[in-house]
């Protein structure tokens, strides 16, 4: 996928502007959050659980060789095969290349952020391959032609009027003056589209939540068992899953489970839970003739051993960007490539480069809310910290902003002459801003006054009026 | 370099105020409380008297570092970080006016000098002694009620850092259902980021105002007649917005109404007419 994130800004400022999507995003700023507030109260374990969920990546982490070339030999124990990907593009060339060989003309694919990753459904098209969304959030951008905003809620940006329009201008075959108003009416419609579509489908493509060592298994969670129908009705399931997805036992992903779904929709588990094992067996009533496993490493093994490794700890709950007050005021096209909110900001310069997505880890105030409904206990600020040290380091920070530290460190460092300083400007601003008590523009600070009155200052520092007081002897 | 390994020191003390026992604490200003609000340093100051501690405002402090550790600028961080120390490590306590501030050193001090041992156990020595007002003065010296009177219905914004970083939410609470005449209804959302954020506020203007917009609405559906936090950065960023929106609520720092100085006038108000 193409980045637009070096326009962070210029993104921004449209969605701040944009009526309709303001508006969707206020319908769901606090959905999400008092769900998970309501089942995590529940669930007096759930502090312990994100410790045993992080214990259990961090031990991933420090083992990963062992444990993927584990799930690679069950895999194709099991009769699977598994496809080491470095790169998108190689990624890519092995999903169609799977395609062809099953001379696959649809595809239908269950929702997955490393296709969006890899671009996928763009390659697939260009290549003649007509990939097929189930997710109805994914099934609605893409008749929108727009990426997702959200990880668990592609389509969280679009309101229900403008689904409506989408659906009558795409199923034009359905009675125009049909009623598409509620969940169930579009729930429904995509439905009856959708299910034509699993049975003329080649080739079934899901993301997923675990890839499990011990049995070389797959496993994903949907609330609409469209990814069932996807790997079971396709001739070929194809698994498209970054390297970090790996955990050691069945047991490690009932502990992850525990916390996933509780802290991205606020439900105890997902509607459906699927575990795919293999192809199709004698003695299965049915299931699919191949199984593959695309695994993708796309400059993650290159976060492994630095600041950043925590992050592999992700499983994409996005309990922080639905926490965030910076994703709820801009949703998730302003960031620009495929993961938004706090934790977008960490992986996507990760990725790609802290030059191009240089203004993620910045864009945040470290209000630090997206740390603490973290599941997996992944200290983001902190990262997005690390991200701006490199920027310093790299001379990648705005001229502007180097000179006003090395002029604030000056003085700060001068006590002395910050004294003098500080008085001086506390006294003129005090004296200028003393008939009405704020200013509704100063200069030098228009990033200030451009959206809020700056308070005036009383008039003297602390600092001389308690020498004042001092000197005259103790208490005032 | 004096380091101070004891506590509870038994070293007389030249206050005149103090025992021979009273607790020796560093009163760290902030460097917004020292050019924007003395009163709030003054407040401190009070309250930190009333309860008994002997309290000493070093002169080598400025600011605590935030500005360049969050621009990613460490070698000027721990310059500002070094000074600090060296201020403060002799005293039994590191008290400020600011969740943002106390958490800068109890935080993140240690991690600044993570390379540096020497200076590393020199952090972590003031880290563990500094604390947040309310709380230093409830989880520390066990302060149940002050003696402050003022009538009307506040509201509360819970600052990210305090809240977040040293778990300051019930304290202030607690100690201002003690202040006579005072009523206090939740804001929601209370614990939602204001859109301050140090620089953040003015490098994403928009965005932050966004965030202090909704702030606004927020405290003035409330109907409160006066919004109290803990942060004076917090505190500056929402008067601001509420002046502008043309919001008759009143801002002030909690520490003023614990104190019981609230004759001056509130945030971003005009100075009364002599």
């Amino acid at each position: 996928m193409q980045s637009t994130s070096r326009q962070f800004k210029d993104n921004a400022h449209r969605a701040l502007n944009d009526a309709t999507l303001q508006r969707a995003l206020g319908n769901v700023k606090t959905g999400f959050q008092e769900k998970r507030a309501q089942v995590v109260s529940e669930l007096p374990e759930f502090e312990a659980l994100r410790d045993a969920g992080r214990d259990i990546k961090n031990h991933v982490l420090a083992h990963l060789d062992f444990y993927l070339e584990r799930f690679e030999e069950n895999v194709t124990a099991n009769g699977g095969h598994v496809h080491w990907c470095r790169t998108p593009a190689e990624a890519r060339e092995t999903i169609l290349e799977i395609c062809r060989r099953r001379e696959a003309k649809t595809v239908t694919k269950g929702k997955s952020m490393v296709a969006e990753e890899i671009g996928l459904n763009e390659y697939l098209e260009e290549h003649g391959v007509e990939p097929i969304e189930t997710d109805l959030g994914e099934y609605i951008i893409q008749l929108r032609h727009e990426p997702p905003s959200h990880i668990i809620a592609p389509a969280i940006h679009v309101t229900r009027e403008q689904i409506a329009d989408d659906f009558r201008k795409h199923h034009t075959d359905l009675d125009p003056n049909r009623r598409l108003e509620e969940p169930r009416d579009f729930t429904d419609e995509a439905r009856a589209k959708l299910r034509e579509r699993y049975f003329a489908a080649d080739v079934g493509i899901t993301g997923a939540n675990f890839l499990i060592a011990e049995t070389g298994s797959t496993a994903i969670v949907t609330n609409e068992g469209n990814g069932d129908m996807t790997q079971l009705l396709g001739k070929a399931h194809v698994v498209v899953a970054s390297l970090e997805k790996i955990v050691p036992t069945l047991e490690d992903a009932s502990t992850i489970l525990r916390l996933l779904a509780r802290s991205a929709t606020g439900q105890e588990m997902s509607v459906y839970t699927s575990f795919s094992s293999g192809p199709k067996r004698d003695t299965d009533m049915d299931g699919p003739e191949e199984f593959h496993v695309v695994l993708l490493d796309n400059g993650r093994s290159a976060m492994l051993g630095t600041e950043f490794q925590d992050m592999l700890r992700c499983i994409r709950c996005a309990a922080c960007m639905n926490h965030c007050p910076v994703y709820a005021a801009v949703g998730g096209h302003a960031y620009g490539w495929v993961y938004p909110g706090p934790m977008g900001s960490v992986l996507t310069p990760s990725l790609i480069g802290v030059e191009e997505a240089g203004h993620l880890p910045n864009a945040s105030t470290f209000c630090g809310r997206c740390e603490s409904v973290c599941p997996m206990r992944i200290p983001l600020p902190k990262m997005m910290r690390h991200y701006r040290q490199r920027e310093f380091e790299k001379g990648l920070a705005p001229q502007k902003a180097r000179a006003g530290l090395s002029v604030w460190s000056y003085f700060a460092t001068r006590p002395g002459l910050y004294r003098l300083v500080t008085r001086l400007a506390t006294g003129l601003l005090g004296r200028m801003g003393r008939g009405k008590g704020r200013f509704s523009s100063l200069p030098l600070a228009g990033g200030w006054t451009s959206v809020r009155d700056m308070p005036a200052p009383e008039g003297r520092t602390f600092h001389d009026l308690y020498k004042e007081r001092a000197a005259a002897g103790g208490r005032s | 370099m004096a380091q101070s390994t004891s506590a509870n020191p038994s070293s007389s003390s030249d206050a005149s105020s103090s025992s021979a026992t009273a607790p020796r604490v560093g009163l760290f200003v902030t460097c917004l409380v020292d050019m924007f609000r003395p009163s709030v340093g003054f407040a401190a100051l009070k309250l930190l008297e009333d309860a008994g501690c002997t309290v000493v405002v070093p002169a080598e402090q400025t600011c605590c570092g935030q500005p360049a550790f969050n621009s990613g600028d460490n070698k000027d961080a721990r310059a500002v970080a070094a000074q600090v120390i060296e201020a403060f490590e002799g005293l039994d306590y590191v008290v400020a006016p600011s969740g943002s501030c106390a958490g800068m050193i109890r935080e993140h001090y240690p991690e600044l000098f993570a390379d540096d041992p020497a200076m590393a156990q020199r952090a972590q020595h003031v880290a563990k002694r500094t604390y947040e007002l309310t709380s230093f003065l409830v989880d520390v010296l066990g302060v149940t009620t002050v003696d402050a009177a003022m009538s009307g219905t506040i509201t509360y914004h819970d600052s990210c850092s305090g809240l977040r970083e040293l778990e300051v939410k019930t304290q202030p609470r607690r100690l201002l259902a003690g202040v006579e005449g005072l009523t206090i209804t939740e804001l929601p959302g209370a614990e939602v980021c204001c859109g301050f954020g140090g620089t953040f506020c003015v490098k994403y203007p928009e965005i932050s105002d966004k965030m202090v917009t909704n702030k606004a609405e927020e405290i003035v559906a409330t109907g409160a007649d006066t919004l109290l936090a803990g942060d004076l950065g917090c505190l500056l960023n929402m008067a601001g917005k509420l002046k502008r929106l043309g919001a008759e609520t009143k801002v002030r720092h909690v520490a003023e109404v614990l104190a019981g100085m609230t004759d001056t006038p509130a945030i971003g108000d005009p100075k009364e007419e002599r």
